[in-house]
Order: structure tokens, then C-alpha cells, then sequence
């Protein structure tokens, strides 16, 4: 079995390019799906790390992670179906009213 | 001493009065708004008169008592809702509703054509009730209420007629002026409850205060003494609160005849009498009332003498008379200003009414260059306003002549012989205006305008009916107090010492001849009259052309209203609301207040460019913020 | 645990909820009133139930809510509140039912939502000993008042809604800090966290500690009574409310801050409230003079009636701080009275701007003709007001002018000076609005009042002679609790203090409250 480290490690990779992600990409809807890997870096971290010190806390936590994705998956969708509907754009640029 | 007796029913029956006339009155109709109005004064008078029959029953010094309610209780402090019907009191409130009723029976035919009779009615009860309870309370704080009471009815009766902004404001100049003279009766009962307090007995009850007279000191006695002073110049119209007085002659002539003449504007001496143990522990005190008085009474009845309008003068005169009745419970001699009160009440309401019958007659005019001889058109007021006429002036045997010599006489007997010869001045004037009045009503060449000559007419009954019965009450009213050794001379003193002790003249003097010189001055004054305004009708005028300075002053009143609207008024509405409103409150307070908020919005309005709307760019900074964050950890951990 | 209170408190709030569930208006103002007399009933029976013989609470509940912290539901009656929770009971339930006559000309559900929830505010402040459950409710009275601002108020509503939830915010959060401050202090004297009053006012502090803590007290109290200079946002807030809102703002809103000052400040803090006094004193008197003038001054009825509470509600403070049983039972006597007169000045104020749509004093004149039924209430109004003997204004003003007098003159000596001002403003504005001829035609054909607003005023008018003619029932209720509080005051000595200059200092004072 490969020892934790690995898993940090890619888990650690999948976060940055989750970031990377939110942060560079225009398409509201990419930069959902890139939250949506940085929520399952973190999964994958408290599961390998539950699994190496024998404690079930992690994964308990895991479930909380997914029922949360889960829940702000579908409010998610919503706005930005709403958004869609109403400045007919997904580009992240032009939807910008909450601003000063 | 102190028997039970049901005087609530003295206020019960004005009470009803009140409420009646207030709910039931507009659709009940004149008649029964009079006679419901007048009955109910009526029925108080005969229970008084009932008291009064119960006290004479009793030894000197006796009194009726009823406890009505407990009414404030805080910690010690107590004071009830009680009465307390002695001599002084069985004086004042036979006088009250005796008069009183008279009064408003006169108010039924002079009010008749009023369109709000039954309002009018509601206040005079009202009036009758609070003054009922000024004079039956047995305690100073329940006087208080009567105190206030009464100068609430003064101001609703002169602001009566309130579609006239003057009235209004004559109406509103009484209540504030009186209420200035009250804050200082309230503080001069909160001294009087410290007293108490500082020895272990709250309270305000005549009777303890009187059984405890030795807690006061003198120094505490005069602060109290000339406290409840002041509220007394403001209430009785002396220097320097006098001014709302004049101006309250606005209202209707049988308010001027009940309130301004007859009973409020005496509450002040009632009250100096009331408290005659208390003052006679302050020499200082009693020199200031007796000073004030005497002043306010020569003061007065010089103005008096110029003023054109009918009811101002006898406005004057009231301030005057006021003043002798002060000058007589200032020298100690309170059951001779007792006295005067009520032979004052008796001559100076019917010298109001007839004014008011003369001022009906004439449609409302009140000049007296106007007038001239209505003798012959009014006899009945004519002839009874004589009566009322040569009692004020003190000519014997009417009223006024007892009692103003047992005031004079009281003065110089005390020492006082400044003041008693300012008194005896003030009488020659008495004399001069009085009779000035009504020779330019009554007499000489009719100067009445033609259009009001042809309506002339006398009153009817239900005004004249009372006038005679005061005008009988001024011949006979004084021959209950004849001077000493005269057949029953000296029976109400007597009658009054249980209340207010009896005068001890520090100096012997002949009492006839202080008399016969105060009749001569008063006549000489008369004389005057009749040479100025009968004999050369043009002298007073080439008189006020030489001396127009002096005519001037006295016509303007010293200018004394101008005087206070410079020094009180004016700086009052300028302070605030230049230097209060705008410029601390609006500008500072509040400036500081709305200055926190603009620099809290201008530090929002140079922080928000960092929100671009875009939500990548706060990711961004959210990252550079972790990243820092953890850098910094990452730092310590390190080191 | 009888529940009565809970009930009291709460009852509102469920009938806030069973408003919102009506579809029709009318319905929802109908079913509104109805639930504000269920509480009106309560305090009633609650008033009749209580001991006068008691200082201590009475119909006590006590829950654990949150017990890790220390914090209960605990909640309790006593002769300082019971009379504020009775007034709060009934100006809710009048101006309710002022309000269904057409004031408020739209979302009225909404707005009998809000008001019953602030009833709850309200009473639950009131009813509160535990700080934690006071806190809260002195936060959730907020916010109700500052939507009815904000939504059927006049003119710079939002403004003047800014300007009030900020004012109070500030002292209210520096007050947190304080409770807070001493719940910790509890903690290190007593072993464990608590909320708890009672237990609050047995933890020792050094003066320090006490002057600062009061401080943090005392600001949000005197922000809120207002007191000057903290005063301005009053005016802006009570002319623009709607007239319910004025109401109850000036009727029970204000007599927080005098309560916060009765039931925790000075309670907590005896040494510093019996030296602070003077301050207070001072500050008061000044309020006194100032407001009067002010209100002397103002063009509009409304913000006139405004200025004239600052007047007021410094006689209240004035009072409190004389420390001695006339002094506070004066004041008490006095938040009524100001609660009852100034209630019934807003609504007589808002009955004119409905007919006119104006609050400038020049727009009218002569309204005793066009409408005497209005100008005769409001003369009573008026004039209990002003403090006139045989209302009920008197007795507050006479108790507490005696307890100022009793503890220094000369504040008495000022503060008379507000009798005589309170009636000028008063009456000069009267009569530029009823006396005179009728100089604006629209005057003349103004309607008298309705039979809803004749019904909202007799109750009122009848409390001011009732309570100015036998104020017995009040004053010996109150009298317990309140001789328990000065006692306090008097004799509570910091425990810094040596033991022999405690007992020097107590048998000083006890000398002087039996001498005085």
C-alpha cells in the first residue's frame, strides 16, 4: 500500500488545479466543476488520512463534505441557470452587478 | 375640637356641575344649563352654610374635618386628600360660593346670547370647585391643586372668547406668569416637607405644622415664607408678577367680577393668612409682604388713574386692593386683611358687574371717552355701582370703610408708618379714580356714539337681582367687624382668631382719628375727581398735555410689559432657538453625531474600489489571503 | 412557576405569526388587536395577582437554557416592571386599534406583524433577570421598531431609522462588553459562569472595575432614555414614525433606558450610581431646560412633542438618580405618566396629520371651532402634560422635584424651571393650533373625531385622572421593590473597603435616612 504521502501529494495537486481553475477560467460552469474538485482534494485527503491513524472522523467528515456538495450543486445550478436566464451569459466577466 | 363633617359635598355639588355641564350641557339647553350651573354654587353655599352653623357650635379655634382618600405615599411622605373647614375657611368658602352663585346667576342674562353657554358654565363650576378646594384643604399640597386649578379656569375663562389671538394670548400670558409664581410655591412646599423630614414627620398638614412649629428656624421659615410669597405675587397679581392681571380683563365681565376680583386673585392672602404661624416666625417675611404689598397697592392705583377702558382700571384697582390686604397680613394684622378680602369681594364684584351691565348695555364697548352720562338710561347699575363706589372708597358705613381702616390702622398701630402713610395716599387715589370713573361713566355730557345711543338699555332682572343683593352686601357687609368697643365691635376677629391669632398692636392710637383723617384723604381724591371731570371736564386733558411725560408713563403703564417682553421674552425665544436649536443641537450635537457617519461612509466609499463585482478577483485576494496566512504559520513553525 | 409570564411574553409572538397567515387586511389588523388583548388581560390579572407586600420577584420562572454558560430562562415580576409591562400591554393595544382606522395606508398585515413582535421585544426586556435573555430581547426589540420606521414612517424615514438603530447599537454593544466583562469577573468569584442578576449583583469589584462596567451600562441606557447629549436621534425618529410607532417609541421605547438604569445599573453598581448621582443629576437638569426650549422653538407639532420627552424623560432620570424612595417611585410614577400624556400627544398629533397631511403649527389655527371634541382631549392631554394637580403628571413630578430636593436642592431649584417652560411650549403651540380665527379654509370643514378614535383616547384620559386623583394602588405596589433598591444603594459598600470604614460609612447613612 502506498504510503499516505502519495495521497496528500495528489490530493494537494487536484487542489491547485481546482484553483487554478476557479481563478482563471471564464465559464461559470467550469469554475463550478473546479470548486467541485477542490471539495474532492479535500475528500481524498481525509479519507487516506482517517484510513493511516485507524479513525473513522475523517470519513464521517466526508459525508458531511458530499451531502454539502451535494446541496450547493443544486443551489449552485440554480443561480446560475437564473443568472443564464436573465443576462443570457455564463461568462463570469460580464456578470459583475454586485459591485461599487 | 375637630368634629366630622361630610364636606365633600361642598365639592361634590360644583363637580356635578362640571360634568353636567360638560356632557350633558350642549343639548340640555340655556335654562337648564343656568340653573343647573348656578344651583349647583347655590347647593355648596348651603352646605357651607350648614358647616358654618356646625363651627359656630363649636369652641373657639375648632374646626370640621373629613378625610376623603389617601392620596400620595412615597417611603415617609404621606399626604391625603382631607379637608378641614375652620373659621378662616368657613369665611372664604361662604364667600366663594356666596358670591359666586351670585355671579353666575348675573352670568346667565349677560352670557344669554353666547353661543357657547354651556362651555362657559363648565369652566365657571370648575373655577367655583378648584377654589372650593384651595380654601377647605387641610394640607399644602392639596392647596396646591386648588392653586393650579383655579389659574387653569383663569386662563380657559380669559382665552374664552378664543377666536380673538389677544384673548388667546392674554389667556396664556395669565397661566405662565402664574406658573412661574407657582414653581416657586413648589419649591416652598418641597422646603417645608425637608423641614418635617429633618426632624421625622412628613408632612404637609396645617394642623402638624402648626403643632410643630418649632422645627423652624427663622432662617428656614423666611426661605419658606418668601417661596410661597412669590407664588402668592403671581396668584394675587403683586410686583412683580402682576402683569397678566390687566391683560386678563379680555374675558367675559363675570369672570373678571368672580376670578379676578372676588376670590382667585385672593387665594394669596388666604394663603398668607392660612400660614400666619409660619410667617410670624419670620420678621423678614412679613416686612417683605407688607413692603410689596404697599408698593403694588400705590404702584397700582396710579396707573389706575389714566387708564381710559372701564375694566382696566377696576383691573388696577383689584392690584391695588390686593396690595392693601398684603399690607395688612404683612403687619400681622391678618383677620383685618381677611376682613378686607371679603368686603373686597363684595364691592369689587359688583363694581365688575355693573361694568359688565354698563358694557352689555352699550354693545361691548368699554371706553369711557365713550360714555357719559348713563345715569339717567342704567339707574339700577347706576345706583348700585355708587353703593360699590363709596364702600371701595371707604366711606362710612359701607364695607370698605371698616376694613381699610383696620388695615390703616393695623399698620400704624404696628410701627409701620412709611407704609402706613403710602396707604393713606393710596386711598386719596382710590378715591380720585374710583369717582373719575364714574363720573365719566355716569355723569356730565353724554359722549356715547350715536348708533349705540338708541339701543341703550338697562339690564334685565336676572342681572340686576344680583347687583342689588351685592349692593347690600356692601352697606351691610362691614358691620361685622365694628371697630372695638362699638356695640358688637370686634366679633370677627373674634371669630377668626381661632385661625390666625389676634392682633397685638405694639402701639396705642386713636382709632378715630386715623379714620376720620383716611375718610378726609379718601374724599379729597373724590374732590378731585369732581373738579377734573365734572366741574372743568377740559382739565384733564390741558393736565396730560403739561405733564405728558408723566401722563405718558402712566398711561403706558411704566412700561413695564415692554420692559419684561426686552428682558424675559425675547432673549428667551432667541436663545433658544439660535443658540440652543441651531447652533448647539442642530449644528454641534448633531453635527458630531451625522460627522461620525460621514467619515465612516467617506473610509467605505475609498475601501469599496475593491469590489469589482468579479468573483474571481475575490477569490484571488481570498487565496493571497490564505496562502499568506499560511506562510506566516509556516514562518513560526519554521523559526 | 406559573407560566404566566412566558405566556405574556410569547402569546404576541405566536399572534405575529397567525397575522402573517391571513390573506385579507382587514382580517389580519382584526386578529392583531385580538392578540394584543390577550396580553392586555394578562397584565391585568397580573397586576391584580401582585403582593404588594413583596420586593422580591414574583411569578418567577426559572429554566436552564443554556447551562454550560451558565445563562437561564429566567424571568420574573417586581414593582418596577409590572407597571411598565401594564403600560406596554396597553399603548400596543390602542395603537393598534388606532392604527386599523386608516393611519397606516398600506401593508397593514406587515405592520401588525411587526407589532406584535415588538411587543414581545418589549414585555421580554421587561420581564427578563437573566442578562443573557435580557440581551436578546433588548436586541429584538430593535429591530421591529426600525422596519416601522423605515417602511410607514414620513419625510427622511430612512434616515431617521439609520439614525436610530445605529444610536442604540452603539451603547447596546458596549453594554454586551460590560455583561460580558462581569460574567467572567463572576466566573473567577464564584466558580462558574452565570447571567444570572441576582447572582451578578453579589460579585465583588474594585471601584475601578465598577465605574467602568457602569459606564458600558450606563451608555446604552442614557442613549436610550435619551438623555443629553445623547439625544438626537430622538427627534428625527419620533417625527418620522408613523404615529403607532411614535407611540410606542416614546411611550415604553424610552422607559428601556430608565428601566436599564432601575433594574441592572444601578443595582449592580450601587457605589458608583451613588457617586456618579450628581453627574446625572446634572445631566438631567440640563436635559430638563434644554428639551423644554427646544421644543419651544419647533415649527412642526410633531417634532415639538418630541423635544418636550427629552424634557420629560430628564425629570425621569432626575429622579432615579436621587436615590431615595420619592425620587424613584416619583420617576417610575413619571415614565407612566410620560408614556400615557406623550402617547396621547403622538396620537393626537397623527389624528390632525391624517386630516391634513401636515404637522406645521402655522397650517392650522382656530381648530377649536372646526373641531372642539379634538381640541378638548387635547387640552386634558395637554395638561396632564404640564404636570397640572389633580392629573397625573403631578404626582410624578411633585415625588421626584421632593427626591431631588431631598438630595440636593439646588437640582430641584433648576429643575422647577421645567414646570413653568413645559407649560409655554405646550401652550403657545396650543394656541397657534386651536385658538384665533380659522386663517386656512381647508380647516374649516376638518371632521371631529371618529368613534374609534374617541375609543382609543377615553382609556388614556381616564388613567390620567384616575392616576392623578388616587395614585394609591401604584405607589404601594412600587414601594417595596423600590425601598429594597435604595437600601441597596445605600448601603452597599465596594468590598475593597476596610471593614471599619463599611460600618462608619452605614451607620452615616442610615443616620441620614432616618433623619431625612
Amino acid at each position: 500500500m502506498a504510503p499516505p504521502s502519495y495521497y496528500m501529494i495528489l490530493s494537494a495537486v487536484l487542489f491547485c488545479i481546482g484553483v487554478s481553475g476557479v481563478l482563471l477560467r471564464r465559464n461559470v460552469l467550469i469554475i463550478f466543476m473546479s470548486i467541485e474538485l477542490m471539495l474532492n482534494a479535500v475528500n481524498l485527503a481525509f479519507v487516506s488520512l482517517s484510513r493511516a491513524w485507524g479513525s473513522v472522523d475523517g470519513q464521517s467528515i466526508v459525508f458531511f463534505v458530499m451531502t454539502v456538495a451535494a446541496a450547493e450543486a443544486a443551489v449552485g445550478l440554480g443561480i446560475i441557470l437564473a443568472t443564464f436566464r436573465n443576462r443570457a451569459t455564463v461568462n463570469a466577466d460580464e456578470i459583475n452587478l454586485m459591485r461599487w | 375640637m375637630a368634629e366630622h363633617f361630610p364636606l365633600g359635598l361642598i365639592l361634590l355639588f360644583p363637580a356635578i356641575g362640571v360634568v353636567f355641564n360638560l356632557f350633558v350641557g350642549q343639548r340640555a339647553g340655556r335654562t337648564t344649563v343656568g340653573i343647573v350651573g348656578a344651583g349647583v354654587i347655590g347647593a355648596a353655599f348651603v352646605v357651607g352654610a350648614v358647616a358654618f352653623g356646625r363651627l359656630l357650635g363649636l369652641p373657639t379655634g375648632g374646626a370640621l374635618t373629613s378625610t376623603l382618600w389617601p392620596w400620595i405615599e412615597a417611603g415617609a411622605f404621606k399626604v391625603d386628600v382631607a379637608l378641614r373647614f375652620d373659621a378662616l375657611t368657613a369665611v372664604m368658602v361662604l364667600v366663594v360660593s356666596g358670591v359666586g352663585m351670585l355671579i353666575h346667576i348675573y352670568s346667565s342674562g349677560y352670557m344669554a346670547e353666547d353661543g357657547d353657554y354651556a362651555r362657559f358654565f363648565t369652566y365657571m363650576n370648575l373655577f367655583v370647585l378648584s377654589m372650593l378646594t384651595l380654601v377647605l384643604a387641610d394640607n399644602l399640597l392639596l392647596m396646591f391643586v386648588g392653586w393650579e386649578g383655579v389659574g387653569l379656569c383663569s386662563y380657559l375663562l380669559i382665552a374664552f372668547w378664543y377666536t380673538n389671538p389677544e384673548y388667546a394670548y392674554n389667556g396664556r400670558k395669565a397661566f405662565i406668569v402664574n406658573r412661574v409664581g407657582d414653581a416657586a410655591f413648589i419649591l416652598g412646599i418641597l422646603t417645608t416637607v425637608w423641614v418635617g423630614a429633618t426632624h421625622g414627620l412628613w408632612t404637609l398638614n396645617f394642623v402638624e405644622l402648626r403643632q410643630h412649629i418649632a422645627w423652624f428656624g427663622p432662617a428656614t421659615a423666611t426661605m419658606i415664607c418668601v417661596l410661597l410669597f412669590i407664588g402668592a405675587t403671581g396668584k394675587s397679581a403683586q410686583i412683580p408678577l402682576y402683569i397678566w392681571l390687566p391683560d386678563a380683563m379680555v374675558g367675559p365681565t363675570p369672570v373678571s367680577a368672580l376670578i379676578h376680583a372676588a376670590t382667585m386673585v385672593t387665594a394669596g392672602v388666604y394663603m398668607v393668612a392660612r400660614l400666619n404661624f409660619l410667617y410670624l416666625l419670620s420678621p423678614d417675611a412679613m416686612e417683605l409682604v407688607a413692603t410689596v404689598g404697599t408698593i403694588t397697592c400705590i404702584f397700582a392705583a396710579t396707573i389706575a388713574i389714566t387708564q381710559p377702558d372701564i375694566k382696566r382700571v377696576l383691573a388696577y384697582s383689584t392690584i391695588s386692593q390686593l396690595g392693601y390686604m398684603f399690607l395688612a397680613v404683612g403687619v400681622g394684622a391678618f383677620s383685618a386683611g381677611i376682613f378686607h378680602l371679603m368686603t373686597h369681594a363684595f364691592f369689587k364684584s359688583l363694581l365688575f358687574l355693573c361694568a359688565g351691565s354698563v358694557i352689555h348695555g352699550m354693545g361691548g364697548e368699554q371706553d369711557m371717552n365713550k360714555m357719559g352720562g348713563l345715569a339717567s338710561k342704567m339707574p339700577i347699575t347706576c345706583t348700585t355701582m355708587w353703593i360699590a363706589t363709596l364702600a371701595i372708597a371707604a366711606v362710612p358705613p359701607f364695607a370698605g370703610f371698616f376694613s381699610k381702616d383696620m388695615i390703616l390702622s393695623g399698620a400704624y398701630t404696628s410701627g409701620h408708618f412709611g407704609l402706613w402713610l403710602l396707604g393713606l395716599i393710596t386711598a386719596g387715589f382710590t378715591g380720585l379714580y374710583m369717582f373719575r370713573l364714574m363720573f365719566m361713566t355716569f355723569h356730565g355730557e353724554s359722549r356715547v356714539e350715536p348708533e349705540r345711543a338708541h339701543h341703550l338699555h338697562e339690564s334685565p332682572p336676572v342681572m340686576t337681582l344680583p347687583l342689588m343683593a351685592l349692593a347690600l352686601l356692601c352697606v351691610i357687609g362691614g358691620w361685622v367687624q365694628l371697630p372695638e368697643g362699638w356695640l358688637w365691635g370686634g366679633s370677627f376677629s373674634r371669630f377668626l382668631s381661632g385661625s390666625v391669632g389676634i392682633f397685638k398692636p405694639a402701639l396705642e392710637a386713636s382709632d378715630l382719628g386715623l379714620s376720620i383723617l383716611s375718610l378726609a384723604v379718601s374724599l379729597t381724591g373724590a374732590l378731585i375727581a369732581y373738579i377734573f371731570y365734572i366741574r372743568y371736564p377740559g382739565l384733564p386733558t390741558y393736565l396730560a398735555w403739561r405733564a405728558k411725560a408723566i401722563y405718558q408713563l402712566l398711561l403706558e403703564k411704566y412700561y413695564i410689559d415692554q420692559i419684561y417682553d426686552a428682558l424675559v421674552s425675547r432673549p428667551l425665544f432667541f436663545i433658544a432657538q439660535y443658540v440652543l436649536f441651531k447652533g448647539l443641537d442642530y449644528y454641534t450635537i448633531d453635527g458630531l453625531v451625522n460627522g461620525t457617519g460621514t467619515t465612516v461612509e467617506a473610509s467605505g466609499d475609498a475601501v469599496r474600489r475593491f469590489e469589482t463585482g468579479n468573483v474571481q478577483h475575490y477569490a484571488l485576494i481570498y487565496l493571497i489571503g490564505a496562502v499568506g496566512i499560511a506562510a506566516f504559520y509556516l514562518y513560526l513553525v519554521m523559526r | 412557576m406559573s407560566g404566566w409570564l412566558t405566556a405574556l411574553v410569547f402569546l404576541p409572538l405566536l399572534g405575529a405569526g397567525f397575522v402573517t397567515l391571513q390573506s385579507d387586511e382587514r382580517a389580519a389588523w382584526r386578529s392583531a388587536f385580538i392578540f394584543s388583548l390577550i396580553p392586555l388581560a394578562i397584565s391585568f390579572y397580573l397586576f391584580a395577582a401582585f403582593d404588594p407586600q413583596q420586593a422580591s420577584y414574583q411569578f418567577v420562572e426559572r429554566y436552564d437554557w443554556i447551562p454550560q454558560f451558565g445563562i437561564s430562562y429566567h424571568m420574573g415580576l417586581d414593582g418596577i416592571s409590572l407597571f411598565l409591562v401594564l403600560l406596554t400591554t396597553i399603548l400596543i393595544a390602542l395603537s393598534l386599534l388606532y392604527s386599523g382606522g386608516g393611519d397606516i395606508g398600506f401593508r397593514v398585515r406587515e405592520f401588525c406583524f411587526f407589532m406584535l413582535v415588538l411587543e414581545t421585544g418589549l414585555l421580554g426586556t421587561l420581564v427578563s433577570i437573566d442578562l443573557f435573555l435580557f440581551y436578546v430581547f433588548w436586541e429584538v426589540m430593535l429591530i421591529p421598531m426600525y422596519f416601522l420606521i423605515g417602511i410607514w414612517g414620513h419625510g427622511r424615514k430612512i434616515y431617521a431609522a439609520f439614525k436610530f438603530i445605529l444610536y442604540t447599537m452603539l451603547g447596546s454593544l458596549l453594554m454586551l462588553v460590560a455583561i460580558l466583562y462581569l460574567v467572567f469577573r463572576a466566573r473567577t468569584a464564584l466558580g462558574h459562569l452565570t447571567f444570572d442578576l441576582p447572582d451578578l449583583m453579589s460579585v465583588p469589584l474594585t471601584m475601578n472595575e465598577a465605574r467602568w462596567l457602569f459606564a458600558g451600562f450606563a451608555l446604552a441606557f442614557a442613549i436610550k432614555v435619551p438623555m443629553w447629549p445623547f439625544h438626537t436621534w430622538l427627534p428625527d425618529a419620533h417625527t418620522e414614525a408613523p404615529t403607532a410607532g411614535s407611540v410606542i417609541l416614546a411611550g415604553v421605547m424610552l422607559k428601556m433606558g430608565t428601566y436599564g438604569f432601575l433594574r441592572f445599573a444601578i443595582p449592580l453598581f450601587p457605589d458608583v450610581a451613588r457617586e456618579a448621582a450628581p453627574i446625572f443629576m446634572a445631566l438631567a437638569v440640563v436635559g430638563i431646560v434644554f428639551g423644554a426650549l427646544l421644543a419651544l422653538v419647533q415649527p412642526d407639532l410633531k417634532r415639538l412633542v418630541a423635544y418636550s420627552s427629552v424634557s420629560h424623560l430628564g425629570f425621569v432620570v432626575l429622579g432615579i438618580f436621587a436615590l431615595n424612595p420619592q425620587g424613584v417611585e416619583g420617576a417610575i410614577y413619571q415614565m407612566l405618566n410620560h408614556g400615557i400624556s406623550t402617547g396621547s400627544l403622538f396620537l393626537l398629533v397623527g389624528m390632525l396629520y391624517l386630516r391634513r397631511h401636515t404637522r406645521e403649527i402655522s397650517e392650522f389655527g382656530g381648530l377649536w371651532q372646526s373641531i372642539p371634541i379634538y381640541a378638548g382631549i387635547f387640552m386634558v392631554v395637554m395638561l396632564s402634560s404640564v404636570g397640572l394637580p389633580g392629573l397625573n403628571g403631578f404626582v410624578g413630578e411633585f415625588l421626584i422635584l421632593l427626591g431631588a430636593y431631598l438630595h440636593t436642592w439646588l437640582a430641584a431649584l433648576f429643575a422647577v424651571s421645567g414646570l413653568i417652560l413645559g407649560a409655554l411650549y405646550l401652550f403657545y403651540a396650543y394656541e397657534r393650533v386651536m385658538f384665533g380665527p380659522i386663517t386656512k379654509d381647508v380647516n374649516k370643514a376638518l371632521p371631529d373625531l371618529s368613534l374609534r378614535e374617541i375609543a382609543v383616547m377615553v382609556p388614556l384620559l381616564g388613567l390620567m385622572f384616575f392616576m392623578g386623583f388616587y395614585p394609591g394602588p401604584l405607589l404601594n405596589r412600587m414601594e417595596p421593590s423600590v425601598l429594597a433598591l435604595v437600601q441597596r444603594t445605600h448601603t452597599h459598600i465596594a468590598r475593597i473597603d476596610s471593614p471599619s470604614a463599611t460600618s462608619a460609612v452605614v451607620a452615616e447613612l442610615t443616620k441620614a435616612d432616618r433623619s431625612r
